[in-house]
């Protein structure tokens, strides 16, 4: 008798679209931790995700729930429509740097403010991926980028914004964590972050975050593996891994 | 059936509560900030949920997202502020998402002027944001209609799966005046299957998304966009008539200029000058058919659209007359109002040759 | 125990993220093959020393491995 048994298989919270993303590209490894996560929560039937624009805008597509495509940067918003309207659903938005933290940064500090009950996954490389490598908020002080040739010069554009730690300075946000995806152990780790910040969400305990450090081969102009050693030595030193707030019961304060 | 007071803007809220409207995202902005309090004050009562969203951007956006939920949703602003929501709208239309938009207008351009105008008719009417669409338009002259329009919009929009705009001044939104709460006749309209609602294991997952990865595509969804505006042309034109058979000078104005023309109208008559007064109240779809069958009719001599503005509207109704007639044309703006004398006077010149 | 993983052709891209997860370092990109798009697919060279841990499956971005154990 046949005892066969699958050790690791696409997830069932992913849909079986090839993912249009570049190779390398860790939205596919962030995209699965979510997928599993909802998945093993028992809340993939129960989710409302909210796509970006962006390298993600496809996203509507990949995950295997019901989603909503979000204008530039409102993510949060559309989610605060759909969280207020269906208050029993698990709700995300996954959004990248460009999104996120330049042109909606209104709309993501004030929904952390609110302690609106929604989960935020956020995709930091560094750069912006779709429209072809121009400077992000999250750039590093000397990193090049099409529209910063010769690299971020602080003194024109400022330094990099950390947004998990602005984040935890408002009382509404219940959870922040900084993870990547570069290799196993870190996956691992931010797959707990995943789903400890849907847990909570669950749990009514405010505004729950996760920033995840990623890398961009393509616009980096580096192979992945390359690109995975550059994140490391440039990327986890400026922006460090770890808990930066977690307000739950034992939860720890960095 | 019993008659109240009621202001213009509160009008418009208690109106949307009673069609069924549980949720309202919205930004402070004169002169219509009695909307959102009213709002805030009133809708926890039956269930619902008021929040201030951090700009108007953003509270387009929750309209969108609630929208997409499947509720019924609203949201409204005032000039300024309407600029801001055009995001939003855009993207709502090319969604296909249900919402009423509530815009009592001031002056502009800029943050020009808390007093009333009506130089957002283009804007109104011709989308406002980026792409090729159209939204219903509908303006109220007085507070019952603003509160019969406000109401019927959530079925129009429900029923063609797009944003209805409701185009009052400043003037309508302030006014206090008597009005009766009747019953409106209800649209029967499709269940929102269609809703981000969580799949609940009972059907395939639903998605809302405006964005198309081709040309083709996107214009496979432009046509299929266009055939609602067909229907709605079909269907949603609406206006009024006032005035004596055998009209010298048929006027067109909506909105509180229609009140002011129809004082103007009076003085005209008395001085000899038969008047008649089409007022639009859909402005889009805009009734140029029934415009151009009055216009042609032989006693006409002139046709003279009065605005809060410098000119705006007139350029449907020259498209409407299609020069059968000469069209004149008097506004004020900025949030200047005229006096039924001006109009009356501007009137009697155009139509003279003067 | 016998291991077994399936890696879809056509859904890898040949991004190498895998190689470097496999504790066993039998995963490699093919030098020699490439699927329809042209990326130099992920293979395992050899299988017999495989432990089914699962490790180049879950570094995938495209999710194109699976890996079994009978």
């Amino acid at each position: 008798m046949s005892s066969v048994s699958v050790v690791y298989a696409k997830s069932l919270g992913l849909t079986d679209k090839p993912m249009h993303y570049c190779p390398g590209c860790t939205h596919g490894l962030v995209h699965k931790l979510v997928a599993e996560c909802l998945v093993e929560l028992g809340e993939l039937e129960n989710t409302v995700g909210v796509a970006p624009v962006g390298c993600a805008g496809y996203a509507y597509d990949y995950f295997n729930c019901d989603m909503q495509q979000a204008a530039h940067g409102r993510a949060p918003a559309v989610a605060t429509g759909i969280k207020r309207v269906l208050p029993d659903r698990t709700v995300f938005t996954y959004q990248g740097d460009g999104d996120l933290a330049a042109i909606g940064t209104a709309e993501i500090v004030h929904a952390a403010m609110r302690g609106e009950k929604i989960t935020t996954i956020f995709i930091n490389n560094a750069i912006y991926g779709m429209t072809g490598g121009q400077m992000a908020p999250t750039t590093l002080v000397g990193q090049r980028a099409t529209t910063a040739p010769q690299g971020r010069d602080p003194g024109h554009y400022g330094y990099p914004i950390r947004m998990a730690e602005l984040l935890s300075t408002l009382d509404g946000t219940a959870y922040a964590e900084r993870v990547t995806v570069v290799d196993l152990p870190h996956l691992n780790r931010a797959k707990q972050a995943i789903k400890k910040a849907f847990t909570l969400q669950r749990e009514g305990a405010g505004f729950t975050f996760v920033e995840v450090l990623s890398i961009c081969p393509t616009n980096w102009g580096m192979a992945p593996l390359q690109a995975v050693d550059w994140l490391r030595e440039h990327m986890i030193p400026y922006y460090p891994l770890g808990v930066v707030k977690d307000s739950s019961k034992g939860g720890e304060r960095a | 059936m019993k008659k109240e007071l009621w202001k213009g803007n509160e009008a418009v809220a208690q109106a949307a509560i009673n069609a069924g409207c549980r949720y309202f995202f919205g930004y402070p902005i004169t002169p219509q900030n009695e909307i959102p309090e009213y709002m805030a004050a009133h809708l926890p009562e039956v269930g619902g949920c008021f929040l201030q969203s951090e700009s108007e951007v953003a509270a387009i956006n929750m309209v969108y997202g609630a929208a997409g939920a499947g509720a019924r949703v609203m949201t409204s602003s005032s000039s300024p502020g309407i600029s801001l929501k055009q995001e939003g709208i855009t993207y709502l239309v090319g969604s296909e998402l249900p919402a009423v938009i509530v815009n009592a207008m001031r002056g502009g351009p800029g943050l020009g002027t808390i007093q009333p105008a009506q130089g957002d008719y283009f804007q109104a009417t011709r989308g406002g944001g980026n792409g090729d669409y159209r939204t219903v338009v509908l303006a109220p002259s007085s507070v019952q209609e603003a509160a019969d329009l406000t109401a019927e919009a959530f079925d129009i929009a429900d029923q063609y799966r797009n944003p209805v705009l409701v185009l009052m001044d400043g003037m309508i939104g302030q006014m206090m005046e008597a009005m009766t709460w009747r019953p409106l006749p209800r649209r029967e309209l499709p269940p929102k299957t269609w809703a981000t609602t969580g799949t609940g294991g009972r059907r395939e997952k639903n998605i809302i998304n405006s964005w198309r990865s081709s040309g083709a595509l996107l214009e496979e969804h432009n046509l299929h966009l266009a055939e609602k505006w067909r229907a709605m042309e079909a269907r949603e034109v609406r206006w009024e008539e006032r005035g004596a058979e055998g009209a010298q000078l048929l006027f067109v104005a909506y909105g509180t200029t229609a009140r002011l023309v129809a004082g103007a109208m009076e003085q005209l008559e008395a001085r000899g000058v038969r008047c008649a007064l089409l007022r639009p109240i859909s402005l889009w779809p805009y009734p140029a058919a029934r415009l151009r069958a009055l216009a042609e009719q032989p006693s006409v001599r002139a046709v003279f659209a009065v605005e809060l503005s410098l000119g705006q509207m007139v350029e449907d109704v020259r498209l409407a007359v299609e020069g059968v007639k000469p069209v004149g044309f008097f506004g004020r703006a900025g949030g200047a109002i005229p006096t039924p004398r001006e109009i009356a006077e501007h009137a009697l010149d155009f139509l003279e040759g003067r | 125990m016998t291991a077994k993983v399936t890696i879809d052709q056509e859904i890898c891209k040949g991004c190498g993220l895998c190689v470097p997860a496999c504790p066993r370092h039998i995963v490699a990109l093919e030098a020699d093959r490439v699927n329809s798009v042209g990326y130099h697919t992920a293979a395992v060279t050899d299988l017999a020393q495989c432990i089914a841990c699962g490790s180049c499956a879950r570094m995938c971005p495209d999710s194109a491995i699976t890996v079994e154990r009978d």
